[in-house]
């Protein structure tokens, strides 16, 4: 029994592309940093990420520039963004991007030698610097490697179960490491929260066993506050066939180089419904898409290069009504392009080789040869830590987050390819803002009573015995989230599931996981439990009070915008009795000079 | 359909193959059987993964003896008539039922001399490369660190020279380092004093069994030697050194 302890002044919480990129600014700064990472360095699911990072670097279309990419952002994000935060990510983020390249990561390349950039949903010239569709591996292994020498203290597969307050501070956490199940407190100045997103609280999703929403949860029970947690993206394009692989992301790049969607009637279904706002920006014909996919800048981009809540709505639409593939999903053909390019079999496996063999090797489906049958997947949580633009630190002193836990940035609908350049430019921001705060701020005391709670609370479902498997509660989470809290959600549904999550929170307090504390992956289970449960009602609550359809919320109850909820974002927070409550404030870090800008950009 | 799976458990030495009788779908893969093992009947069950999708190269095991990921094998490429036996991968210590200390691996990468890059090219700090020039270390990095050509490796799982022979991974990786257009650093002596880069005699187990169809003996390891032959061994470079020293 016991902890053992020990002391930094930055305590990284996730080892992603946020947490790493906060650690190597820490530690760069002068401070001694520690990093927890769930599982082993350079698994996290960051390495997920395939199509590329977004920066206007304008390599390919000289008319990029920041101001096109933050006002590209905001549009994405329905202008529910925190705005000072996507102004600083389109400006850092072409610097942070070179900034990888000097520290080892091989991009594909232009002709005349430059990083190459392609197109993406949404964003209006190609502007994502890639390395075929394995971007995110690239990243998090530049970044790994160029981390390991930098006197950066790693504990890796260590959980952290609750953060340790001094007073208002945060003080530390506790957690424990999955191979001998030992308990550890780290005493810190300074934490960062950079631990992803929540997808495990849905049945289908693209994210692993990790995105527990850890990271969201103890902030709030260390009295942070959560932004825009209805908001959740639905990546329009996952596998469907076979079951057991239901969810695994398809690429967008795989649009982005000329994929098409078409329905069981062989219809190219985009091109029935364009949104407003878009309108101008999207191809009248198929022949004009592909001369845009291809590079052409008179050209305007093909519809289904449209953002990813409107792609999924619209494939879900088609399942509705009959026109779907034979598994529920709809057809993302790439095979296609045989028309137009020579040697397309050799072109294809070239621009998305993983995608190839995934398909290959886990659908015995050729992409080379047979369209794709795809379908929506939880993909990725626009809410999270409500944070200051300029430092990311939260409500807490002491409290930072950056990455897919922080909220903010992408409103009410990210842009694919912002994801990794914003775990770059905030990873940067927060490690930076911890190091002064830390330097600024003496040493922390934790109280031994607190931390002696929080084991006794850790040990209590392997203690328990006859009580219910905890695998069993999260499948019926997920079940509940999935089919009320899902895609297309209303108002008698999300009820109901909140009704539901208050039962099983209950049930959740009387798990047992038998076995002993090395390597047990029940009690690990029944640990997450209390994130997921959590996250899951601020989820509900949030969509419950948002009564429009905006970004990734659908409302079938309502359909419409609401002009005024397209002026506030959505506040969770935790009261000491344990109960969330949520609240509306006003869209945070417009200026005049922005609001300028996004009228002269149209 | 039904089919047996028999997976190495326990810990410290105490450990029993157990079989377990599942009800299995086409178009499962190993790692949904052992999620489910764990969902229905052995919530203990200890298994190491992440992604799912053949891309963090965490599930590492052997399947019927041969080293895979759980996430790619697909259950109807299996022989289900008979028992599937799955255990962990064999050339690192054992901490409990299908994981493994790889911590090894990680502290090997650290000794290895990181990247340093050439001054930029450009008046603004960046660099210009080919895509031809950058293709075959791309093909490096391609690398999920799964560790399986370490597994397969009969240096490291059969004679145990772990503290003599980095293994195929690490040479990939230095390969990536040493190809990379931009990187200026040296580590020819290090890979024939320290790294142990003669160990390998080109089996190819490795190049087998990579997930990511990386070219490992071919495109790295056989490069990395001829490296070494070249700066150690070449009578007419050991003659040129007698009048010119070594750099650095």
């Amino acid at each position: 029994m016991g902890w053992q302890t020990r002391e930094c002044d930055v305590l990284v919480i996730g080892a992603g592309g946020a947490g790493l990129r906060a650690a190597v600014e820490a530690s760069a700064a002068g401070a001694r940093v520690t990093v927890l990472s769930k599982s082993l360095l350079g698994k996290a699911h960051t390495v997920m990420a395939e199509g590329g990072m977004a920066a206007s670097m304008g390599h390919v279309d000289d008319r990029d520039n920041w101001k096109v990419h933050v006002t590209d952002t905001l549009r994405g994000g329905q202008y529910l963004n925190n705005w000072r935060m996507a102004e600083l990510h389109a400006q850092q983020a072409p610097d942070r991007v070179r900034e990888l390249e000097a520290w080892g990561a091989l991009f594909d390349r232009t002709p005349d030698g430059r990083i190459l950039q392609r197109n993406f949903g949404g964003h209006r010239y190609p502007r994502l610097a890639h390395v075929g569709d394995r971007t995110g591996l690239e990243m998090i292994r530049t970044l790994q490697d160029h981390g390991i020498h930098q006197g950066i203290d790693f504990l890796m597969e260590t959980t952290v179960v609750r953060l340790l307050k001094d007073g208002d501070r945060v003080a530390g956490a506790f957690a424990y490491d999955r191979e001998r199940g030992r308990f550890h407190v780290v005493k810190a100045k300074a934490i960062v929260m950079a631990t992803g997103g929540i997808g495990r609280a849905f049945k289908v999703t693209s994210n692993s066993w990790e995105y527990t929403g850890d990271g969201h949860t103890l902030a709030l029970m260390a009295g942070a506050e959560l932004v825009d947690m209805e908001f959740v993206q639905f990546h329009p394009t996952g596998m469907v066939w076979p079951p057991s692989v239901k969810g695994i992301l398809v690429t967008e790049g795989v649009r982005g180089e000329g994929g098409i969607l078409k329905n069981s009637e062989g219809r190219r279904f985009m091109f029935d419904d364009i949104p407003p706002l878009y309108v101008d920006q999207t191809a009248d014909t198929p022949e004009e898409g592909w001369r845009y996919v291809t590079g052409d800048k008179e050209a305007r981009r093909p519809p289904e290069l449209l953002t990813r809540d409107h792609v999924a709505r619209k494939i879900v639409k088609e399942v509705k009504e009959g026109r779907g593939s034979p598994h529920g999903g709809a057809f993302l053909d790439i095979a296609w392009i045989k028309e137009n390019i020579k040697d397309s079999e050799t072109h294809i496996k070239k621009k998305l080789p993983s995608m190839y063999h995934q398909f290959k090797e886990l659908a015995g489906v050729d992409i080379t040869k047979e369209p794709m049958e795809v379908g929506p997947t939880t993909h990725y949580v626009m809410g999270g830590i409500k944070v200051d633009a300029d430092t990311q630190m939260s409500k807490v002193p002491g409290l930072f987050a950056c990455g897919e836990c922080c909220g903010g940035l992408h409103g009410a609908n990210r842009l694919g390819g912002n994801s990794l350049s914003d775990l770059l430019v905030f990873g940067k921001i927060a490690g930076e803002a911890a190091a002064t705060y830390a330097g600024q701020h003496g040493e922390v005391t934790i109280d031994e009573g607190q931390i002696g709670e929080v084991e006794t609370m850790t040990l209590a479902p392997m203690e328990r015995s006859g009580g219910e498997n905890p695998y069993a509660i999260q499948h019926e989470l997920q079940d509940v989230m999935q089919d009320l809290v899902g895609i297309a959600r209303v108002e008698s549904e999300m009820a109901e599931a909140l009704e539901k999550i208050a039962k099983l929170r209950h049930r959740a307090d009387c798990v047992s996981a038998p076995g002993n504390r090395e390597y047990n992956p029940g009690w690990h289970t029944a640990l997450d439990l209390d994130h997921l449960l959590m996250i899951s009602e601020s989820v509900a609550r949030s969509a419950l009070g948002r009564r429009e359809s905006r970004g990734a919320h659908s409302r079938i109850d309502h359909m419409d915008k609401d002009e005024q909820l397209g002026t506030v974002n959505t506040i969770t927070r935790l009261s000491g009795d344990g109960s969330l409550s949520t609240e509306h404030v006003p869209v945070m870090g417009k200026t005049a000079e922005l609001e300028s800008l996004v009228k002269e950009m149209g | 359909m039904p089919a047996t799976f028999r997976i190495w458990r326990g810990d410290d030495g105490n450990c029993a193959y157990e079989d377990y009788r599942v009800d299995v779908d086409d178009g499962m893969v190993v790692l949904d059987v052992v999620h489910k093992i764990q969902a229905e009947q052995a919530p203990d069950l200890a298994c190491r993964w992440n992604c799912k999708a053949g891309k963090c190269g965490s599930c590492s095991a052997e399947i019927n003896g041969k080293p895979k990921l759980m996430c790619m094998t697909r259950v109807g490429d299996l022989d289900l008539s008979q028992p599937v036996t799955i255990e962990p991968m064999q050339a690192f210590p054992h901490i409990r039922d299908l994981v493994t200390d790889v911590s090894w691996n990680y502290r090997v990468k650290e000794k290895i001399k990181p990247f340093k890059p050439r001054q930029p090219d450009a008046p603004d700090g960046t660099w210009r490369m080919a895509q031809s020039d950058v293709e075959r270390p791309q093909e490096f990095r391609k690398c999920i660190e799964c560790f399986l050509c370490q597994d397969v490796c009969h240096v490291l799982r059969d004679h145990h020279k772990h503290d003599e022979f980095i293994g195929p991974r690490f040479l990939v990786y230095t390969a990536a380092l040493e190809m990379h257009p931009l990187d200026t650093e040296d580590r020819v002596a290090d890979l024939k004093n320290r790294d142990g880069v003669g160990y390998c005699n080109i089996t190819k187990c490795c190049t087998k069994v990579c997930p990511e169809h990386i070219t490992i003996t071919d495109n790295a390891i056989i490069p990395l030697k001829e490296r070494v032959v070249d700066e150690f061994y070449d009578p007419l470079t050991r003659l040129f050194r007698i009048f010119k020293p070594r750099k650095k």
